[in-house]
């Protein structure tokens, strides 16, 4: 922080980690200062001074600790301990209504999960349910996107194969990110939505208000003085990520478009060649009838391919587009955090004449921040890394596609060469 | 399927264009007189080979020319270099310098008349067409684009090739003259009187008429040459087509270029692969345009057939006309005969209006029957002659016609084949670079 901020006042004593509540949480445990001033960033044990362990399950839990204990990217699968899959949906339909269930299947050797396995169905409106309320719980950490809720009827078919595919997948892809986060993986509405058997049930009780559900923030109007560097770097770094994954979208669109009216004509034009066949003699009956061939198979195959840039290339990028949309509310509140806390410290350093110590409240700002701060951080390097994997991926595949559509045509027209080539051949033998 | 020929001319037998042959010309007792008399002032000296086994042409170069033309306004047009040396002279080792001269395109379709109206049994090669039809983009629509321009040379160099490597064609003197004469050769042409056949001949071609008993091998072949020519047409459109959304598609990929150099100035480690991938895709929206110029020479290959589908419609009218004046003569004759017998026996055994006017004036005299009578013989005598003539005719053309219908067919077969294989060739290597540029830009992906 930079010249014009309030300086911090001092904090009332080091506390060990594990007796800082996390700041969001609606309680406030009571704990002794701890006896040795150690300093916050280490810890020996997870435990709390009266010998009980630290509940991780908790979102008032110390998150910050556990990013920075967790091995970041935990990529072999030795020290993953929950795997999750969304696979085999389903319709139902009822008086009522028509939807999909998809099929979530959980395997873990966390203790968190009473069992080892687990086997549930889900509907798309649970997985809305589940991000929601992970949002209102961690609010510090970035939350994965789902894919879109709405979809017009009419123009989509909700109950295609396509569409409930692409959806699938996304829905996996949710959960395999919610799974692979430190934090996230061990919220208690997440094990919940894994392992309940009627979600609907269990949505109505307010079980885990008691744990700390969060308090909606105050947007009280603060005005943030100064964004950090880092902070600053993130939200221009998505502003421009955002605006050329838009740009990236268009482009495909347009070229699927391109494609498809290409596709129209080449319908056209492979026909003309048989048609042509038939008022000709064997002679050129046959090359006429291998080219209207090799056209077809050339139709066939782009076809597949503008599908395939349909299905698997375009959801990902508008995934993308809405994962940042929720990275930036989730900057705002930080900056709303930070400004709050600014606010706070400024009215208390008007009264100088007390020599009150510290008030709790600024310096349950202080922590908010700090935490925030850490939180984001860590999340956002994980991210970054996640992004470049998941973009690595997305265009080794489009790249991989297009070589497959051209591999098919080739093969095509290169089965044709030696078939007019021997005829051309016989017969100037023959003459 | 080779033509039987029994009568006293030489047969034309049909082979390569370049290949050898023996084959004499028309010198055909069965000819009319006159045409005996055409053939023997237009052919060479030589018979024998084609011209082409003995000379070297080419169309070498294209120039534009400006001028007064005949309604003394400024004109811009085109001249093309013709280049001709003797074959002899250069597998001597001497190679000399080729002969050559500057032709119009106006010139080229003065001689290519010319032929049609001499020749009229002959498939005769067409030209390369005067505008840009079937274009599958705007630009090259202009005749004086040099695209445009360059691919009428190469056009015009082909029609001279393939009438110098024809049995018939290449022997023509004035053909020859317009190859090698550089002044006054159209005058040359005018004296020959062809115009006045051409006028006739157009005629005859644009009227409607029937005949009774065409040839059915000339009747199949107008209706293969109809359908030729619809569906030449419609592959060209559909290509062109084609051809426009091709580059669409690729085009739109350079814009990926653009994107990925932009996206790539924000990230750290990902920034190498991209901004190469970008370039990948840039080279790669580059590439379409010598694609669909070297599709463009398979399109022309297709025109040039299109074309000949008229050359091969005008021999099969040609031999209905003859086949009408024939059955016209034939019938003329029997209507003669039919009236000699009438006047004969005086019996009308068919409406007349003679036959009704006599019975309603009264006989006619011994005198006036014998004097009709005599008319009618001589008649009759010259509308034998006349039938007998035009059968000649009829029989001639068939079998000259059915012999050079032969060899375009052969011809028509082994030339399309081989543009069939070319596009098969250049579709093979289009996928092969789409092939390269997709796994180059892959390996730049896989190493963000």
């Amino acid at each position: 922080m930079s010249a014009g901020t309030p300086k911090s006042l001092p904090s009332s004593g080091q506390k060990s980690i594990q007796e800082v509540c996390h700041p969001l949480s609606a309680e406030e445990p009571v704990l002794p200062p701890s006896p040795d001033g150690g300093s916050t960033t280490t810890t020996k044990d997870l435990s709390l001074p009266n010998g009980n362990a630290v509940d991780t399950s908790s979102p008032a839990s110390s998150s910050s600790l556990l990013n920075r204990l967790q091995l970041d990217d935990d990529l072999d699968g030795e020290t993953r301990d929950l795997f999750v899959t969304v696979d085999d949906p389903k319709k139902h339909v009822s008086t009522m209504e028509t939807y999909i269930t998809y099929r979530v299947s959980t395997k873990t050797t966390r203790t968190e999960f009473d069992l080892p396995e687990y086997s549930v169905r889900r509907r798309y409106q649970d997985f809305d349910w589940l991000r929601n309320k992970l949002e209102d719980s961690q609010p510090t950490h970035l939350i994965p996107p789902l894919p879109e809720k709405f979809v017009m009827k009419g123009v989509v078919d909700r109950f295609s194969e396509e569409f409930v595919e692409t959806r699938r997948k996304a829905l996996d892809k949710f959960l395999k990110r919610v799974a692979d986060h430190p934090v996230l993986s061990f919220n208690e509405h997440f094990n919940v939505f894994l392992s309940a058997k009627d979600l609907n049930k269990r949505q109505g009780l307010a079980l885990l208000s008691k744990m700390g559900e969060s308090v909606k923030y105050v947007t009280g109007g603060y005005k943030l003085r100064l964004r950090p560097v880092e902070f600053a770097a993130m939200g221009d770094y998505l502003d421009v990520f955002t605006q050329k994954l838009g740009t990236i979208d268009r482009i495909a669109q347009r070229i699927i478009k391109e494609q498809s009216e290409y596709l129209v004509e080449l319908r056209e034009y492979g026909p003309v060649y048989s048609s042509w066949a038939s008022s000709e003699e064997e002679a050129l009956q046959e090359p006429l009838d291998g080219v209207a061939g090799c056209v077809a198979n050339c139709c066939s195959a782009l076809e597949e391919q503008t599908e395939d840039m349909s299905e698997d290339f375009l959801p990902v990028l508008r995934e993308y587009i809405l994962y940042i949309e929720s990275m930036k509310n989730v900057l705002k509140k930080r900056d709303q955090v930070q400004a709050e806390y600014e606010a706070k410290l400024e009215a208390v350093a008007f009264r100088e004449d007390k020599k009150t110590p510290v008030p709790t409240d600024v310096e349950k700002c202080q922590d908010r921040v700090e935490c925030f701060n850490a939180d984001l951080k860590a999340d956002w390097d994980r991210w970054q890394n996640n992004k470049r994997q998941d973009f690595r991926q997305l265009l080794t595949g489009m790249a991989d596609k297009n070589i497959q559509y051209y591999e098919k045509c080739l093969a095509a027209w290169e089965s044709l060469i030696p078939l007019l080539q021997d005829k051309q051949e016989a017969k100037v033998e023959t003459n | 399927m080779k033509c039987a020929c029994a009568t006293n001319y030489n047969t034309v037998r049909m082979m390569a264009d370049t290949g050898s042959e023996e084959i004499a010309v028309i010198g055909n007792t069965d000819l009319t007189p006159s045409e005996l008399e055409n053939n023997i002032k237009n052919t060479m000296v030589e018979k024998g080979t084609t011209l082409l086994k003995r000379m070297e042409i080419s169309v070498a170069e294209a120039e534009k020319r400006t001028g007064k033309n005949a309604v003394s306004m400024q004109e811009t047009y085109t001249v093309y270099l013709i280049e001709t040396r003797a074959v002899d002279a250069a597998s001597e080792g001497a190679n000399p310098a080729p002969d050559s001269l500057w032709r119009r395109y106006s010139e080229f379709e003065l001689l290519r008349n010319y032929l049609l109206v001499t020749y009229p049994f002959v498939v005769v090669p067409p030209l390369p067409e005067k505008r840009a039809e079937f274009v599958w983009h705007k630009l090259s629509a202009d005749n004086m684009d040099p695209d445009f321009v360059e691919r009428r040379r190469v056009g015009l160099e082909n029609f001279l090739l393939r009438v110098a490597s024809h049995p018939v064609l290449s022997n023509d003197n004035i053909f020859y003259s317009f190859l090698t004469q550089e002044q006054s050769w159209k005058e040359v042409v005018f004296e020959t009187g062809f115009q006045a056949k051409a006028d006739s001949r157009l005629k005859a071609l644009n009227a409607t008429f029937r005949v009774k008993n065409p040839d059915k091998r000339f009747a199949e072949m107008k209706h293969y040459g109809d359908e030729l020519q619809s569906v030449i047409s419609q592959l060209l459109r559909v290509r062109a087509r084609v051809a426009d959304r091709l580059y669409g598609v690729y085009k739109v990929h350079g814009n990926y270029g653009r994107v990925f150099s932009e996206w790539s100035a924000i990230e750290k480690e990902m920034g190498d692969g991209l901004q190469s991938a970008g370039h990948h895709m840039d080279a790669y929206a580059a590439s379409v345009d010598d694609i669909l110029e070297e599709e463009e020479h398979y399109a022309d290959q297709l025109k040039e057939y299109l074309f000949y589908t008229e050359a091969l419609r005008a021999v099969c009218r040609k031999h209905e006309l003859c086949q009408f004046e024939l059955e016209m003569a034939a019938q003329d004759l029997t209507s003669k005969k039919q009236q000699r017998e009438e006047l004969a026996t005086g019996t009308v055994r068919t409406f007349s209006l003679k036959g009704m006017t006599s019975k309603l004036f009264g006989q006619e005299t011994p005198e006036q029957r014998e004097a009709k009578l005599k008319t009618l013989e001589t008649q009759i005598e010259d509308g034998e002659e006349m039938v007998k003539e035009k059968n000649a005719e009829c029989e001639e053309f068939v079998k000259n016609a059915w012999v050079d219908i032969e060899r375009f067919k052969e011809q028509k077969d082994r030339d399309l084949k081989e543009a069939l294989i070319s596009y098969a060739i250049m579709q093979i290597s289009m996928c092969k670079k789409g092939i390269q540029v997709w796994s180059n830009a892959k390996e730049c992906f896989s190493k963000m």
